[in-house]
């Protein structure tokens, strides 16, 4: 293979309607048109995702052929002039646009993804006034299982995407396509439901679909009954990585950091007090952090790899039960949250925690998976109750008329919501590393990381890592994002050549800024919001969590010590090598 | 004088397919004998002076495919043989596996012998259950004489055939999807590029050739590129197994020297189809399968060469020739090929999956008086337009061609059932 792999150093000089352009090798007619200006349509290609070329709405023209190529799929070559744009061209993509939509609920005006589907921006972009081919029977209704995911497999268009990332970066193959010609289609083995088979409800599917197939379940109406009640009193957390995206929603530059508008916002919908994930942040690095040490100092299960990431514990159950050992016993910072907001708060409150509504807002579909798992009542009640993901609030907020961008910024309510800089990098790969270390590094040492910017195990590459010097021992770490990096670690783990003694993992590419209920993106713009969250933790004044002055007066007022009783009740937990699945059959 | 040429086809029928004396008894194995003493270039530029063209339905020139594969230095190489003809109307490959699998066997021992591969692999179609278990015993008959396996002919050369089924699928004989089906991968098509001959078969070069095409490279090595061009057309030498179906008053597998022969001859000669059944008058007849063109009374007299049949707007794709007479109406005959095409296609690409479909409902609106509409007959104009020039592969490439060639001659037809005042109103 390698004899054919294409040279980038090499120049390849072409044209695209006529104009001259000069590309390395090995790209493909798309980017190279991209460069002298034209955007040729595309609806299966992802700029993150494997070639498939499906959909065949990029052909394009080489050298007068009659057959014409994929756009997406098709590297240059020297000399080629291809043509993008003749009345040819553009006929035979308004035909396959015309046999896509003929084969397509016609239910824009009350699609989850109206004005956001990429189908329908073809139809805008094409002007398509009418479909002249008849429209086929496309009525089936919804699947919904475990109020995590919804798949609509009537609006499916075919493209392959959900599949390619469910099978390729994230190595679950919950999804394929199969059976053939009019009966081709996305779906599970033996047409199981989601929860009977791999699916760790990361939600890359939904992030990916360009159309409404696959989507979060929408629970938007429970929280607007729950503010709605007046006995209620309905508790807000955000996690890190929602506020760095939320403006995506509302036409802000990608990355831009919304928090104080996002709480005020949270207020004015009706939220009784607006918390944050990243205080409960703190408190993770605090346990985990003593974890590692005493794992270290007694002897216990090595590497220790992090639980923060749902989908990522859904994966561990599924494909490697026994390997769980190596899990910190750590609640994720929304399950920490849930517990202590409904023990913690109501003690130093007086509230009555059976009136608490306690929702989250998280980047992620794995979360509302997480929130339902039976043990995640330590408080004696459900800890977390409902869990919307970023576009969920996006939508609320819409709802309410919030005119987003002219909002004034407010802070979180005390007493669960000052934060450090440590807890608001959590939402990119790692960044749970980088605020352990801070706090580990110090316990240790007495003395502060320097610098304290971690700059090796930041950026969204699929592995990263670094050794750090703990007052002379080397401890070796190691930062994995997506689930097939997350794979070949622990095939290392299992294989006994895995030398790192803490490992990070994020379940989805990127870490939390790319999670399955994000605003929809690419690659590119997880980075800027991946900017974002290191610039947040620039500018605020603590940048370590065992400096949280609210985490300081939870263990000082409440829970006494890391790792003490309190805190093994209520912020650890245990997990079940009979999977995922175990947790769902016999919870609800 | 005869206008047949048995070739390919010598000695079918006239041995024990399965014995390997009987096969050396009518010229067999003289030809891999010739070929060891040879080097590599030397067989492939017998292949390319005999301009053998793909016989599978593409007609790609072999010679230049050897060549080109020749030339890629990573290693191991693999030889597969697209044995799935599913053609409708298509049973010539099963002569050769059926009647005559030593000398396909001993094409595909030459080409592993020219790549220095060390194993080759039969693609049969999954219907051909009995001829499949014949191969494997004909492979075992030739090991057991030293013609495949270990040091084949004392040369050093070692060369295994391994026999593998298809499971059904029509998109499988396109040779992407055929060796997706070999790694055990679900019959679907790749893109392309990469080719196969540096991307192929366990992601390693390989050279996919046809039934006959490879059946064909005993005799070229045996007679020479140069005399093996004399017995065909200037363009593409050799003969060609053509098989006569539907209402042809006879009916198998006939081989034809190259351009040398008309379609008329392969028709009405009495040696091949000798007419139409029951002496009803010919309407059309339909080329290389159900992805081929539909041909006129009128185009009878052209000659059997890939140049003169696409000079004519025909083509000889597999080398069916389906005769259908007079009482056939051509819509209905179209709706039979689009079922099969919406049957077959993968469906993983819009313009095969969906236009067969939107072709299918035009047809059968066509078939019912005053149903079909001037929309119709445009919509059908740009399905075919669409389908042939944007599919994802050959199958969808060319499952309008009948239809395309169809339209031209038939078009008095096609319009019958076309509502005027909805036209009007339009």
């Amino acid at each position: 293979m390698s004899h054919h792999k294409p040279d980038p150093s090499k120049s390849v000089n072409l044209t695209i309607d006529g104009l001259p352009v000069t590309v390395p090798e090995g790209t493909t007619i798309l980017e190279a048109a991209r460069k002298v200006g034209v955007h040729i349509p595309v609806l299966c290609d992802h700029p993150d995702l494997h070639k498939r070329a499906v959909c065949r709405i990029c052909v394009v023209e080489c050298d007068g052929g009659g057959k014409l190529k994929a756009a997406c799929a098709n590297d240059v070559w020297e000399g080629v002039k291809v043509v993008t744009n003749s009345p040819k061209i553009h006929a035979i993509r308004k035909t396959i646009l015309e046999l896509i939509l003929a084969d397509h609920p016609q239910d824009c005006l009350t699609c989850i993804r109206n004005q956001k589907c990429e189908l329908q921006a073809l139809a805008i972009q094409f002007g398509l006034k009418e479909i002249t081919f008849p429209q086929a029977d496309v009525s089936a209704s919804p699947n919904i299982d475990t109020n995590t995911l919804v798949r609509d497999m009537a609006k499916c268009v075919k493209c392959g995407r959900c599949v390619d990332v469910c099978q390729e970066i994230q190595s679950v193959r919950a999804i394929n396509t199969a059976h053939r010609s009019l009966h081709y289609e996305v779906t599970t083995p033996y047409d199981q439901q989601l929860i009977d088979g791999p699916c760790v409800y990361c939600g890359q599917c939904a992030a990916v679909c360009p159309v409404g197939a696959i989507y979060e379940n929408d629970q938007t109406n429970l929280v607007w009954k729950a503010i709605d009640d007046p006995d209620r009193h309905v508790v807000v957390q955000t996690a890190p990585a929602v506020r760095v995206a939320l403006g995506d929603e509302f036409g802000l530059p990608k990355g831009a950091i919304t928090t104080g508008k996002m709480a005020t916002a949270l207020r004015r919908l009706g939220f009784t007090k607006v918390f944050d994930t990243d205080w409960s942040a703190d408190v993770t690095i605090l346990e985990e952090g003593n974890e590692l040490l005493q794992r270290l100092e007694k002897g216990g299960k090595l590497p220790m790899i992090t639980s923060c990431s749902p989908g990522w514990i859904n994966f561990c159950e599924v494909f490697y039960p026994d390997l769980l050992g190596h899990l910190s016993t750590c609640k994720s910072p929304q399950q920490m949250f849930g517990a202590l907001v409904k023990t913690y708060y109501p003690k130093i409150s007086n509230v009555d925690p059976a009136k608490i509504t306690s929702v989250s807002i998280m980047p992620c579909t794995a979360k509302k998976f997480e929130a339902q798992r039976p043990e995640m009542n330590a408080s004696g009640y459900q800890d977390v109750d409902v869990v919307l993901t970023t576009r969920e609030l996006a939508r609320m907020i819409k709802l309410a008329g919030l005119d987003f961008e002219t909002l004034p910024e407010t802070p979180f309510d005390p007493l669960l919501g000052d934060s450090t800089g440590a807890a608001v990098i959590f939402g990119t790969s790692g960044g749970v590393m980088e605020a352990a270390l801070r706090t580990v590094y110090e316990v240790v040492t007495k003395e502060p990381l320097a610098p304290l910017d971690l700059e090796a195990v930041r950026g969204h590459q699929g592995l990263k890592e670094v050794v750090v010097d703990l007052k002379g021992t080397k401890v070796k770490v190691l930062v994995a994002n997506g689930l097939s990096n997350a794979r070949f670690v622990m095939d290392s783990i299992r294989a006994g050549t895995c030398d790192a003694t803490f490992i990070e993992i994020m379940c989805c590419p990127g870490g939390c800024v790319g999670g399955g209920g994000q605003p929809y993106g690419n690659s590119q713009i997880k980075l800027q919001r991946k900017d974002g969250l290191y610039l947040a933790d620039k500018q605020l004044p603590i940048r370590k969590s065992h400096e949280n002055p609210e985490v300081v007066a939870l263990y000082k007022d409440y829970l006494g010590a890391p790792l003490g009783e309190k805190s093994h009740h209520l912020l650890h937990t245990h997990y079940s090598t009979e999977g995922k699945n175990h947790w769902a059959k016999t919870g609800h | 004088m005869s206008k047949l040429m048995p070739l390919v086809s010598e000695g079918a029928g006239k041995i024990n397919p399965l014995s390997v004396s009987d096969y050396i008894g009518v010229g067999g194995y003289q030809a891999l004998k010739k070929a060891v003493g040879m080097t590599p270039e030397q067989v492939i530029g017998e292949v390319k002076k005999a301009k053998l063209l793909g016989r599978g339905g593409a007609a790609y020139p072999s010679g230049s495919k050897w060549e080109h594969l020749l030339h890629i230095p990573e290693t191991p190489k693999y030889i597969v043989c697209n044995a799935d003809e599913g053609e409708p109307g298509t049973f010539k490959d099963k002569l050769i596996l059926g009647k005559l699998p030593l000398k396909l066997i001993e094409g595909i021992t030459i080409a592993g012998f020219v790549f220095g591969a060390k194993a080759g692999y039969i693609y049969v179609r999954g219907e051909y259950r009995k001829i499949q278990k014949q191969l494997i015993q004909a492979i075992e008959n030739a090991k057991k004489e030293n013609y495949l396996g270990d040091n084949i002919l004392g040369k050093g050369f070692n060369f295994d055939i391994h026999i593998i089924s298809g499971a059904g699928a029509y998109v499988c004989g396109e040779n992407s999807a055929l060796l997706n089906s070999t790694e055990g991968k679900v019959g679907r098509p790749r893109i392309k590029p990469p080719h196969l001959a540096e991307v192929g078969l366990f992601l390693q070069p390989t050279l996919v050739n046809n039934v006959e095409s490879l059946s064909s490279i005993p005799a070229i090595v045996l007679k020479g590129g140069d005399e093996f061009l004399k017995i065909g057309h200037p363009d593409s030498g050799g003969t060609k197994l053509i098989c006569l179906s539907g209402h042809s008053a006879k009916t198998g597998v006939f081989e034809i020297p190259l351009g040398k022969v008309t379609i008329r001859d392969a028709i009405y000669d009495a040696e091949m189809g000798g007419g139409v059944k029951d002496g009803k008058k010919l309407k059309f007849f339909h080329l290389g399968g159900q992805s081929g063109p539909i041909g006129s009374p009128d185009q009878l007299d052209t000659v059997y060469s890939y140049t003169d049949l696409r000079k004519a707007g025909l083509g000889v794709g597999s080398g069916a020739i389906v005769v259908m007479d007079e009482s056939v109406s051509i819509i209905e005959y179209l709706k039979g090929v689009t079922e099969f095409f919406i049957h077959e296609s993968c469906g993983k690409c819009v313009p095969c999956r969906e236009g067969n479909k939107q072709l299918y409902a035009i047809l059968q609106k066509l078939s019912v008086p005053g149903a079909a509409t001037e929309n119709d007959l445009s919509n059908l104009r740009r399905l075919v337009t669409t389908m042939t020039a944007a599919s994802f592969c050959g199958l969808g490439q060319t499952a309008a061609v009948a239809l395309n060639t169809a339209w031209k001659l038939f078009k008095a037809e096609f319009e019958a059932n076309v509502s005027k005042t909805a036209a009007a109103a339009a």
